[in-house]
């Protein structure tokens, strides 16, 4: 009995312990987060007076206050609050701010983070409502697109170019006439510019850059919504990877030391490497002394491929203020915003009616936007990014892998994650 | 609380009068307790208990990161989570098979080789001869009170493919890899000297959580070594601090004891420091086993789980997972798993390193089948050791 007495005690206590706290859990979930966001997803007609918040992942200085130039301007004409904040880590904090409900109302949004926020109603789906969505090129319309709907405007875009180091070609004795143009044109010349200390061609050990043979190979890793990924045409593209590197010819920057394909070159590493229009900032800023040229890569077998890469402009479901969110996106992406960004730190417009007058005031990276008529995404599928992780985790092995081995094994994984 | 205990015996009927008095006494005291221990309650209950408790129902729910998880459009879904993680021979339970292996071998090689290394500065800072002991002492400490994320940036430094430690290997002809970029196993290394490069028939198809014998024989990458020494270099000092509180309670006397009987210094080590230490040593390895199994810091900040996804570790998948996929209730559910293979490994070397000089007989007092007395068995002996004493504790056991 003596025993017993506390024990009995103590279990009530417990039971009430308990039911406090499933008491404070579920006055969380009443009044804490769950409201805020019922509040929000109401596309109330017309804007409000609430203040727009802007996250962005910046590249630096340049790309902050340009940005907080456009949206001070906007605030500035439209009467609205508009404010710019830098994300240190964009996924983590816009994750952060989906779950508490209380987002920002207007952020920067990669192709790979798309599919994941559109899927749990996160995102606003506004694409369709803008008067410029004509404009847009096509394949980056696409990128955002999920189930049939568009959902953010593309913000700017890149693709990818072959990037020469003039010095090392004029040493090896080469003009602009040998600018490859072909496959055998690249193993040739990535030959000529090999020396000792420095690779002729260099890229990131992912696909990336590598994606940019199995597209002018014809391939992709996704064809009409269908995982083929271990396509004959992909096999060729890593195979004739494979023979240039272990001709010692092309390497991996992981390779060279180096952290991606710009160090690399830009240290001298390698002579010509495969990178996106950012390299232009990354040589002022860090290797002010290399002499460069791009040319367009050259095309393979099926005709000239790249791949680009973009983010748009999201703008949260949850946001206080849609209406005003879209009209700061209008401007934003409108040619004359889109051309200031582009001179502050080197992006591409993404519509097509500025695209001329972009490569006649950037004529040395004009064959990085002659990319944007036939270049490919990557897929953006739920579940595609960790299968483009698994597939550049075996890309590392290329030396030595078998390229049809390590397709194979992502072919299941890529049908898997478009099965969903 | 005050009301359940005070209303409750109003109510009782008379019969149970006289104890009704004793419990009111006592719920006046229960009262005062738990106004004492309320704040530490509330925080606790805020800030881990409810925080844990979610989590839990993430890891069962099909949350997708959007609004409150506890709102109506969250549905259980059982073990869907788990059993994706755990079963079959998907991409995602690859990868968390994968970063087991990855933090087993990471947790083999650390936790022995801190503890030790930990141990033998402890004891080479405590020796009276050596001058400036608290020049070694702070020395030692230094790295583990430095951001783990400043030393991860100069280990990426040191071991970048020019980088120092290469340099140095240089000078003794030996040309060191590009440790942060290699993704090959360091045992794979070992074996394709002797000529076995590829898996052979056997460990090829897939095993144990989706991955095969072979890539489970692969060991640390060259890349995840580097993290093992980072993690010994950093971590030996916390521990060595602990070893040297233990050894300055371990009086004169004891040595000098030993020393009279004969023993040698390294017998005196062997047999007589070492046992002393042993609640230190269970500290440092249960510390160490808890850290390591939990490393992420260092993953973040340097490979994000590459080269070839050998530096990935549950915690960052769990992270990885939820911040960036969106794949909430897998984080969550790795972030259990993980808890879970915690807490069976430290009950494993805490029954590995129980004291065995209990002497024989006790053990062999007959046990009760009920569990009560097998709990008062434990306790009287408990109480025996504390105490000395052998008789009463049968009375205990026999009741």
């Amino acid at each position: 009995m003596k025993t017993g007495k506390p024990t009995t005690i103590r279990k009530k206590m417990a039971v009430a312990a308990t039911a406090a706290a499933a008491l404070a859990l579920s006055a969380c979930g009443g009044s804490g987060f769950s409201e805020s966001a019922d509040e929000g997803a109401d596309p109330a007609a017309g804007p409000s007076d609430a203040p727009i918040s802007v996250l962005i992942g910046s590249s630096g200085d340049a790309e902050t206050d340009a940005v907080n130039a456009a949206v001070d301007a906007w605030a500035g004409e439209s009467g609205m609050d508009a404010s710019v904040d830098v994300a240190s880590d964009l996924t983590q904090q816009l994750s952060q701010g989906f779950a508490s409900g209380e987002p920002a109302d207007v952020f920067y949004l990669s192709t790979d983070a798309l599919a994941g926020y559109a899927a749990n109603g996160s995102l606003e789906p506004y694409g369709d409502d803008l008067t410029n969505k004509d404009d847009y090129y096509p394949a980056l319309k696409e990128a955002f697109t999920y189930e049939d709907q568009f959902y953010c405007a593309p913000k700017d875009f890149s693709t990818l170019g072959l990037v020469i180091n003039t010095t090392m070609w004029e040493e090896a004795g080469l003009t602009d006439d040998d600018i490859p143009t072909s496959w055998e044109e690249l193993a040739a010349v990535a030959e000529q510019l090999t020396t000792e200390g420095t690779v002729g061609l260099g890229f990131s050990p992912e696909f990336q850059r590598l994606g940019v043979f199995a597209a002018q190979a014809g391939g992709g890793l996704v064809t009409d919504g269908a995982a083929t990924v271990n396509s004959p045409e992909n096999v060729e593209a890593l195979t004739y990877v494979k023979q240039m590197m272990n001709d010692g010819v092309a390497s991996y920057s992981s390779e060279l030391g180096a952290g991606w394909g710009g160090e690399a070159f830009g240290k001298g590493l390698a002579a010509m490497v495969i990178e996106g229009n950012w390299i232009a900032g990354a040589m002022t800023n860090d290797f002010p002394d290399v002499d460069y040229q791009i040319a367009e890569l050259p095309a393979g077998p099926a005709g000239q491929g790249t791949l680009q890469f973009t983010n748009c402009w999201g703008i949260a479901a949850d946001s206080d203020n849609i209406e005003g969110a879209k009209q700061l996106v209008e401007h934003l992406t409108s040619a004359e915003s889109q051309l200031g960004f582009a001179e502050a730190f080197g992006v591409m417009p993404s519509i097509q009616s500025v695209a001329e007058e972009w490569a006649a005031e950037y004529p040395d990276l004009a064959p990085f936007i002659a990319g944007g008529e036939y270049a490919q995404n990557l897929p953006t599928a739920p579940g595609t990014i960790d299968v483009l992780t698994e597939l550049n985790a075996q890309l590392e092995s290329i030396k030595t892998g078998d390229p049809q081995q390590i397709l194979d094994s992502v072919q299941g994984d890529m049908e898997a994650a478009l099965a969903g | 609380m005050a009301n359940t205990t005070v209303s409750k015996p109003v109510g009782s009927p008379p019969a149970q009068r006289p104890k009704r008095k004793r419990t009111s006494i006592q719920g006046q005291q229960g009262l005062a307790g738990w106004l004492f221990i309320a704040p530490v309650v509330v925080i606790l209950g805020l800030f881990l208990v409810i925080p844990v408790l979610m989590a839990a129902w993430v890891s069962l729910s099909d949350w997708t990161g959007r609004g409150s998880p506890l709102s109506g459009d969250v549905n259980f879904i059982g073990g869907s989570n788990y059993s994706a993680i755990l079963g079959g021979e998907g991409l995602a339970a690859r990868d968390f098979g994968t970063s087991i292996r990855n933090n087993f071998y990471y947790v083999l090689l650390v936790v022995p080789l801190q503890t030790a290394l930990a141990l033998f500065l402890a004891v080479m800072v405590n020796k009276q001869v050596l001058k400036g002991r608290g020049i070694f002492r702070t020395a030692f400490y230094f790295p583990s009170v430095t951001s783990s994320v400043a030393i991860t940036v100069l280990w990426l430094f040191l071991f970048s493919a020019t980088g120092v430690v290469n340099k140095v290997l240089s000078f003794f002809a030996v040309e060191g890899p590009n440790w942060f970029q290699d993704p090959r196993g360091v045992i794979h290394i070992v074996l394709s000297v002797f000529g076995v490069s590829q898996a052979p028939e056997a460990l090829q198809s897939p095993g144990f959580l989706g991955i095969s014998g072979w890539e489970w024989l692969a060991g640390p990458s060259v890349a995840m070594s580097a993290f093992v020494l980072m993690a010994i270099f950093t971590t030996s000092g916390t521990f060595m601090l602990l070893f040297i509180a233990a050894l300055q309670n371990i009086s004169g006397e004891v040595q000098e004891a030993a020393m009279v009987d004969g023993a040698s210094g390294w017998q005196r080590f062997w047999q007589v420091t070492l046992p002393m230490l042993r609640p230190t040593l269970f500290t440092v390895l249960t510390l160490g086993l808890i850290g390591t199994w939990q490393v992420f810091d260092q993953i973040y900040t340097g490979t994000q789980g590459g080269p070839g996804k050998t530096t990935l570790t549950p915690a960052y998948l769990s992270f990885n997972s939820a911040f960036n996929n969106q794949r909430w209730g897998e984080g969550a559910a790795i972030a259990f798993i993980l808890f879970g293979i915690i807490v069976v490994l430290t009950l494993l070397q805490r029954w590995a390193l129980r004291e065995k000089d209990i002497p024989k007989r006790r053990r062999m007092v007959p046990v009760g089948a009920n569990p009560q007395s097998m709990a008062a068995q434990a306790s009287a002996e408990k109480h025996a050791r504390r105490t000395g004493t052998d008789n009463g504790n049968r009375e205990g056991n026999s009741r």
